[in-house]
């Protein structure tokens, strides 16, 4: 596509890249027919290929960011299903991470939603902040009503997301390593993330006792947290770096350890994946961190993919259990993993179902389902009908956020791909399937029986 | 690209922009239409970038009543019309003028009715083509045209340009596949041509109207035909040391009698490309390669598929390689499907849509590349070879004025060619505004006078789609001939 920029925008280092994305665009359009948000407004400017034209017009003139080019970029749910479809390999992830962050720069916002942004941002990247506040919630409960009245659609939505019992604190919490019963056969950090251990701590438990179980040490690095994802797409990329940072840090020292190499860091949370495999590109700018940050990028593997590569041995129990796998966003589209969860779950013995329309989102999106309600719960509806139709016992995913998304309106249990991996591997029942148990056996131990039994028998 | 003057807006209707913009809110809705500055430059062009001008407004309605409200209205006002679908025109179909709405059939997406007994589907025409087969797969059918953009563009567009794709060569193209059409005129009269069944008696305006490029009506809904899937159907690439040679196997092929499902073409830049995008196992190192899918029962197609093996083994193939699982087919056809917009990764590339008789297939491909060298620009050709629709594309840079027009003057000169041999200057992505001013090389005057007088039949005042199909000049004597009638 043309572009328009004189000499002296482009010696703009992040104005030349956004130009040498734009200018791989060659507006077929095909993006627009798999966007979640073009799907149910049918308005070319909520799609990728209005939005990348909204950008370029907006770099282009060096202006502030419009209410119109921030309606728009503010609504796309950063799926990056166009991505998965664009022939020409346009990579929209950091050309709208710029946008946002232009937008944040130089566009205005009302104060309810400043407030919300910053409230989102000070609270849940932090664990003990965001328990406290959840335990708050219910008492805002009786309100939702009166705040959506008043035009607090995002408190409403926030409110009425918080689950309403906190489950039990993680088994296994703060830093420390998992050290394996078993041979050790590699040797991992896990990042135990932010949100994820609060709202549903089994996940992290899960993915410790499956990896330890099976001859893998597990590293949770002390003074790693956050990866930054929620505070970079609300377009704080400042922030984010400072957290990146952090974990960069943290985590570098348990690689430098002498002798004890690193084999991978293990995300179990899709949405901070992919923005742990893009740490090489976000400090890529800070002199310290720039090389260590690439190497951790090129670490980074979801809890799937590195048990996808790594053998698990048989399955200790059965099932017939009918389970709908439903694709994260992130895992599907940003970080490109389609199939190997789904096979996981073969393998491990479960019967798996494809839910139609995987490639479109379920409208959680980080903190979308707060700060655009009305698209959020329009996709949530209809990806539940879309679940629904498969008849499925259980469903599980591989993102937090669409656990706590779809949780709202399924009418069955929903869990992390890990969780239900580490159960047919000896695992605990996961929360929430306490009634499904009763359909899960143990697999027969064979009796050892030594060579003579056979010759005499 | 400067060669194709879009018409002068009538500043008598800029003038009264704002009253027209608050008569389409009313009939609309604010949610409906987009008049502000940056929303409507989102609109400025369609997959043709060379030519690109922001509407006065859009309007995005959701029902037929809505369009015959808008058109009625814009009729009134003497306001035109830009009817767009997904906005995928290779040929500036669907560009703007200053002076027009545009009407976005966008949101007009739903499927009305499926009839599996009579093997038809009533659909509104926003609808993608993909989406169509979406609806009826599960039990076992689907819509035979297939646009290699059938991902994203609607029925409505491929109606208007009377679109094919690599699957017509055995079932037709849209005009083949349609059974009736809801058709709202300038006039905001509904009117309904054929209906769920086969040739309606009197003239065949159905005919008349698909392909039409939304200059006579827009076409709101349509029954089309829904054909049961073929149990098993396999690709087989077959590579070449020359175009030549792949272009008299498929001569050989269609001369033989099989009827394949798809006989696709491309050449070694358009494979590199397509295998970086699907990773399908595309032989790199052959200069053409041609995709031949059959169909129908194992046996039948074990069968065609010796034959037509049998046949390329006399034009002395490097590669013969059937798909072998149904991810590998899928993936042969992403690449070929994708193959222009894969393109976006190594240039800006202009597409081209010339269709030649086939045995003329061999000259035409070097002499394609004899005219590219002569501008100095590299050319990658993908095309529907079974039935002679050309796409080659012109590869040049965007943002270099010079290249641009000299990617132009190229394409004219192999349309021209086209023409020379035999054929026409457009299978299937239609004439839009980018072969508007060749038209006379393949009409004479008088054929021209007499499609304008059928154009100015349906649309007596020239408002609908303005600046496309017909040379301009011969456009605006028309334009002011409806002009002086009406005075």
């Amino acid at each position: 596509m043309q572009t328009n920029f004189s000499q002296k925008q482009l010696s703009n280092e992040r104005i030349a890249e956004a130009e040498a994305i734009l200018r791989r665009c060659v507006h077929c359009g095909l993006c627009t027919a798999t966007c979640p948000t073009y799907v149910l407004t049918g308005d070319e400017r909520d799609s990728p290929r209005g939005r990348i034209y909204l950008i370029k017009d907006m770099l282009e003139d060096s202006a502030p960011a419009s209410p119109e080019v921030q309606h728009h970029v503010d609504r796309c749910l950063s799926c990056l299903s166009c991505m998965s479809t664009c022939p020409s390999g346009v990579d929209y992830m950091h050309l709208v991470d710029f946008a946002r962050e232009y937008i944040e720069q130089t566009g205005t916002r009302p104060w309810k939603e400043r407030a919300m942004r910053r409230l989102l941002s000070e609270v849940v990247p932090h664990p003990d902040r965001f328990r406290f506040a959840l335990k708050l919630a219910p008492l805002g409960r009786p309100w939702v009503k009166l705040l959506r009245r008043f035009g607090f659609d995002q408190a409403a939505a926030l409110i009425e997301l918080a689950p309403a019992v906190l489950p039990p604190s993680p088994k296994y919490e703060g830093p420390g390593v998992a050290a394996t019963e078993d041979e050790r056969r590699a040797r991992v950090i896990m990042l135990a993330g932010c949100a994820q251990q609060v709202l549903r701590p089994g996940i992290n438990d899960s993915t410790i006792r499956l990896l330890a179980r099976h001859g893998v040490d597990v590293i949770v690095a002390a003074g790693a947290g956050c990866c930054g994802a929620l505070t970079y797409h609300l377009g704080n990329e400042a922030g984010a770096i400072e957290f990146a940072k952090r974990n960069v840090d943290a985590w570098w020292k348990e690689i430098e350890k002498d002798g004890e190499p690193v084999d991978a860091i293990i995300v179990n949370a899709s949405g901070c994946g992919t923005t742990v495999k893009d740490y090489g590109h976000l400090l890529r700018n800070e002199p310290d961190y720039a090389d260590r940050a690439a190497r951790i990028s090129e670490l980074a593997r979801d809890v799937s993919e590195f048990i996808g590569k790594y053998d698990l041995g048989a399955p200790r129990r059965w099932s017939s259990l009918r389970v709908a796998y439903h694709s994260a966003c992130s895992l599907q589209h940003g970080q490109q993993i389609k199939e190997v969860p789904r096979e996981l779950l073969v393998k491990a013995g479960f019967s798996v179902v494809n839910i139609p329309e995987a490639h479109i989102c379920c409208g959680s999106a980080g903190t979308y389902n707060i700060m655009q309600p009305e698209i959020s719960s329009q996709l949530r509806d209809r990806k539940t009908k879309n679940i629904k139709r498969v008849k499925p016992d259980v469903v599980a995913a591989g993102n937090i956020g669409c656990i706590t998304q779809l949780s709202t309106s399924l009418d069955v249990p929903i869990v992390h791909t890990v969780e239900l991996l580490d159960w047919a591997f000896g695992g605990p029942v996961p929360l929430g399937l306490e009634g499904l148990s009763k359909f899960v056996s143990d697999v027969p131990e064979p009796t050892k029986r030594r060579v003579n039994d056979f010759i005499h028998a | 690209m400067t060669l194709s003057r879009m018409p002068e807006p009538d500043r008598t209707v800029l003038d009264r922009s704002e009253t027209i913009i608050g008569e389409l809110v009313a009939l609309l809705g604010a949610d409906g239409v987009i008049s502000r500055e940056e929303g409507r430059r989102a609109f400025e062009a369609d997959a043709l970038t060379a030519y690109r001008q922001p509407p006065l407004a859009v309007a995005l309605p959701r029902t037929t009543e809505d369009v015959s409200k808008l058109l009625k209205y814009c009729r009134q006002a003497g306001v035109k019309v830009v009817p767009r679908g997904a906005g995928t025109s290779l040929c500036g179909g669907a560009t703007p003028t200053a002076d027009s709405i545009v009407i976005g059939t966008s949101r007009m997406n739903s499927v009305l009715e499926t009839d599996f007994v009579n093997r038809t589907i009533t659909v509104q025409t926003g609808i993608t083509n993909l989406a169509i087969t979406d609806a009826v797969s599960a039990e076992g059918f689907f819509y035979a045209p297939d646009p290699s953009s059938q991902l994203a563009c609607t029925l409505g567009g491929n109606l208007a340009m009377n679109s094919g794709g690599a699957h017509c060569l055995k079932y037709g193209v849209t005009t083949n596949n349609v059974l009736g059409l809801k058709m709202v005129l300038m006039d905001g009269e509904i009117v309904e041509i054929n209906g769920p069944y086969l040739d309606s008696g009197g003239y065949d305006f159905m005919a008349l109207v698909i392909g039409s490029e939304g200059q006579f009506g827009i076409i709101t809904e349509a029954t089309l035909k829904i054909i049961p899937r073929m149990p098993f159907a396999r690709p087989v690439m077959l590579g070449f040391s020359s175009c030549e040679a792949a272009g008299q196997c498929v001569a050989a092929i269609i001369g033989s009698g099989i009827i394949p499902v798809a006989i696709e073409y491309m050449d070694k830049p358009a494979i590199a490309v397509a295998e970086a995008f699907a990773k399908a196992g595309y032989p790199l190192d052959v200069e053409a390669l041609l995709i031949v899918e059959v169909e129908g029962f194992e046996d039948e197609i074990e069968r065609l598929l010796r034959a037509i093996t049998d046949i390329a083994l006399n034009f002395d193939p490097q590669v013969i390689e059937a798909s072998t699982s149904t991810e590998h087919s899928e993936r042969i056809w992403k690449g070929r499907k994708a193959a222009f917009g894969a393109m976006g990764r190594i240039s800006d590339y202009y597409c081209m849509d010339g269709t030649i008789p086939l045995a003329r297939l061999p000259e035409v491909l070097s002499r394609i590349g004899e005219i590219c060298a002569e501008k100095r620009l590299k050319v990658a050709n993908v095309f529907h070879a079974g039935d002679g629709n050309l796409h080659p594309l012109i590869l040049f840079n965007a943002n270099d004025p010079d290249e641009a027009i000299r990617a132009e003057q190229a394409g004219a000169e192999i349309l021209k060619l086209c023409v020379a041999v035999g054929g026409c200057l457009t299978g299937e992505h239609g004439v839009g505004i980018e072969k508007r001013d060749l038209m006379d090389i393949q009409f004479s005057p008088s054929d021209l006078a007499v499609q304008m007088r059928i154009k100015s039949i349906f649309d007596p005042h020239w408002l609908l789609n303005p600046g496309k199909v017909f040379p301009l000049p011969a456009q605006e004597l028309s334009e002011q001939s409806a002009a002086d009638r009406a005075a």
